[in-house]
């Protein structure tokens, strides 16, 4: 695979938290229109490297490199990462009382704008969109003026997080476990919203526990991790090898650590 | 992330600067000859001057209180000088145009155009400056309203019979230290009389700036809403940035007659001080107000300002069905103190009273709320709602509750609700993820948390409030 083609490459990446190891020497190339699941036992990694990518306060990285659209992703501040097109889809979104939806998705979609040097959106144009949205992933108008996942359910909340998505219109996006906590038919429309969203220009990181997401999300690739590295990559039928078979068979050496969280 | 914030909190004070302007100083000191002078510096008529000597005696019966969480040298009152007023003032320039360019320049600078083609339109402002008023705007346009609106050193001679009915009536001379101090030596602020029935045409407002070194600010305010008018009033106030501290003594009267409603809004920008706590204002200010019969009073204040804050805006909610409201949003930084409040007397049956106070501490700094729920003998049906909310932001900062309740009557209802709560890492990256800056991370938080509060907040303020607290923050986050 030649690296000028690629959205994402990381590159024998090491990161800890709160100086334990986490991710031990992870390797992934992903292409421009990609779906990549990830999936693997607790404790594995797997919000970590979200975590990571994303830059988040607290994680730090101790080797590797990640080159997003060929630059250093690494060198860049969690801001400058999300307006370089990289979304994170919170397993636990956070409130933030006080704050309208409407304003919070104004303020971030203004500051990737502006950051890009494009024109600031008019209000009138954005509530347009965030209207258009909101419907896309089923939820009421009146979810724009309530306060940042205030007093939302889980469901709500990750539809909430899908609908920062479809406004934001990112090039990478990774998804923390948006299944976790969802009843089928919030899955389902979670899924359609990610589904539409799927296009040539943009890729996606599926991070999950479970199989069942892959059913509606389909993916060009699915790895294992377990232990802070990819130990195994196949296509969509991996999964389903997995389901049926469990985690176990591909942990060589299981760590007894990897029982923690 | 906590270096961030109080990078963001670094701001710079932008109405630091100081006006060209030259004064008539007072030498520093207090005794009765300075009262005497000040009197005469104002042509006030002898009951006045016997009012303020006579709170001058009883301020010096008096003890400097000190049941504040507050930590601060002793004041000087010796130190400070009294009276200050721009030369040009002397002749008590007619118009605008007879206005010094530099005194203008200085309210424009601090965006408070004083040429009435350039003005928002909807508000008359009154500008006082040290010890006196600048300029009163819109004057005629309300006149023909019947709303008298002019500096109360003008009252004193123009409508003796209101001052002296109502000075003092809602505030008394022997109140507390500082109210008394300021009944002895205050030098000018607005008078406010809208008649009976009157809508007031539009949001009248004070806007107060102090420029010279070493005075003490002390203006009084006093408002007289009659019988079912309607008046909306807001405050404003900067000083320069200077290493010395400066104190600012005030006292505002508001009189609700029945079925009157007066909306009175205060932001305060007063200088707080650098990071080390060196300089700022001492801000300690009596506000009280008295409500009639169905008479309403709101207080909303935005508290950025001051090294020192010690003020408690109050209702003494004294004829039946009357409501008073208190909302507030006190922001401290570096070292800054506040211990701010209301007090809500209830008197009347069926009296009313909602408070909502937000205090948001970051650096080294210290907020409280005090507050006084009394529900008296008389006061059946009354009830009371108080919520008062708390943000920390870093880990050196904070924040302090003490509520007094005294319910005397068994039929009143008295609700209190507190929560702190903290910009928590988890909201500050999911801002960050979402493209926004530190800064602008911690704006859009606060702003939400005071939400409450702002929406009470006239337009013009609500936005003024919105920014101030932005520039407040830059450089807190980290």
């Amino acid at each position: 695979m030649s690296n000028s083609k690629s959205l994402l490459t990381i590159k024998d990446l090491h990161a800890s938290v709160e100086e334990k190891q986490i991710i031990k020497g992870l390797n992934l190339d992903i292409k421009p229109g990609e779906v990549h699941a990830i999936m693997g036992p607790n404790g594995a990694g797997k919000s970590t490297l979200g975590y990571v990518l994303s830059g988040r306060d607290g994680y730090s990285v101790e080797g590797g490199s990640v080159e997003l659209n060929g630059e250093d992703l690494l060198e860049m501040e969690t801001e400058e990462r999300a307006r370089a097109g990289l979304f994170l889809a919170f397993q636990y979104p956070v409130e933030i009382p006080g704050v309208s939806n409407l304003e919070f998705l104004k303020a971030s979609v203004d500051a990737q704008r502006e950051a890009r040097g494009e024109e600031a959106i008019t209000s009138a144009d954005f509530l347009k969109e965030a209207k258009a949205a909101c419907k896309q992933v089923n939820l009421p108008i009146s979810f724009l003026k309530r306060g940042v996942n205030e007093g939302f359910s889980g469901g709500e909340k990750k539809r909430n997080e899908l609908m920062q998505m479809l406004l934001l219109k990112p090039k990478l996006c990774i998804l923390d476990e948006t299944d976790s906590g969802l009843d089928i038919d919030a899955l389902q429309v979670v899924a359609e919203g990610v589904n539409s969203q799927r296009s040539a220009d943009r890729s996606f990181i599926v991070v999950t526990h479970y199989q069942r997401l892959l059913d509606y999300i389909k993916p060009d690739f699915v790895h294992v991790l377990s232990d802070g590295k990819i130990v195994k990559s196949g296509d969509a039928s991996l999964a389903h090898e997995l389901e049926a078979q469990g985690y176990a068979w591909l942990q060589k050496e299981p760590a007894e650590d990897e029982l923690e969280g | 992330m906590t270096e961030q914030i109080d990078k963001a909190l670094a701001r710079e004070y932008e109405a630091g600067f100081v006006s060209d302007v030259e004064s008539e100083t007072f030498e520093p000191g207090l005794d009765e000859s300075v009262i005497r002078r000040i009197s005469e510096m104002k042509g006030e008529p002898e009951w006045m001057l016997e009012w303020r000597l006579s709170a001058f005696r009883e301020w010096l019966k008096m003890e400097e209180p000190d049941w504040a969480l507050f930590d601060y040298p002793k004041i000087d009152f010796q130190a400070i000088s009294y009276y200050s007023a721009p030369k040009s003032m002397k002749d008590k320039p007619k118009s605008l145009d007879e206005v010094d360019p530099e005194l203008l320049r200085t309210y424009e600078k601090l965006g408070i155009p004083l040429i009435e083609q350039q003005m928002l339109a909807g508000i008359a402002v009154d500008a006082v400056f040290d010890s006196v008023s600048v300029v009163t705007t819109f004057r005629e346009k309300l006149e023909e309203a019947g709303v008298i609106f002019c500096p109360i050193s003008e009252a004193i001679q123009k409508y003796p019979e209101l001052v002296k009915k109502y000075i003092g009536s809602v505030v008394p001379k022997k109140d507390n230290y500082y109210a008394a101090l300021n009944c002895a030596v205050f030098t000018d602020g607005s008078f406010v009389y809208i008649p009976k029935g009157t809508r007031c045409p539009m949001e009248l407002s004070t806007y107060f700036r102090i420029n010279e070194q070493n005075t003490g600010q002390f203006e009084r305010t006093l408002i007289v809403a009659d019988e079912g008018s309607h008046v909306s009033y807001l405050e404003g106030c900067t000083a320069p940035q200077r290493d010395e501290n400066q104190l600012h003594a005030a006292v505002v009267e508001l009189v609700a007659m029945d079925n009157a409603e007066i909306k009175y809004s205060t932001v305060q920008n007063w200088y707080p001080g650098d990071e080390d706590g060196k300089g700022g204002i001492y801000n300690f200010v009596t506000k009280r107000g008295i409500c009639h019969t169905n008479a309403k009073i709101s207080w909303t204040q935005v508290e950025t300002g001051s090294a020192v804050t010690w003020k408690y805006p109050s209702c003494i909610l004294k004829g039946d069905n009357s409501v008073g409201e208190f909302y507030s949003v006190a922001l401290t930084r570096g070292r800054q103190q506040a211990d701010t409040g209301t007090k809500m007397i209830h008197l009347g049956k069926n009296t009313k009273s909602t408070i909502i106070a937000k205090g948001i501490s970051a650096g080294k700094s210290n907020g409280s709320y005090r507050g006084l729920v009394r529900m008296n003998p008389g006061a059946d049906g009354a009830r009371n709602f108080t919520q008062c909310d708390s943000l920390l932001i870093g880990d050196q900062c904070g924040a302090h509750t003490f509520p007094y309740v005294e319910s005397r009557n068994p039929t009143a209802i008295v609700e209190h609700e507190a929560t702190t709560s903290k910009v928590s890492d988890e909201q500050m990256f999911l801002c960050r993820q979402r493209g926004l800056d530190p800064e602008k991370a911690v704006s859009i938080i606060v702003n939400g948390f005071c939400k409450e509060v702002f929406k009470e907040l006239p337009m013009e303020f609500a936005v003024e409030a919105g920014k101030l607290l932005e520039i407040s923050l830059e450089g807190s986050v980290g």
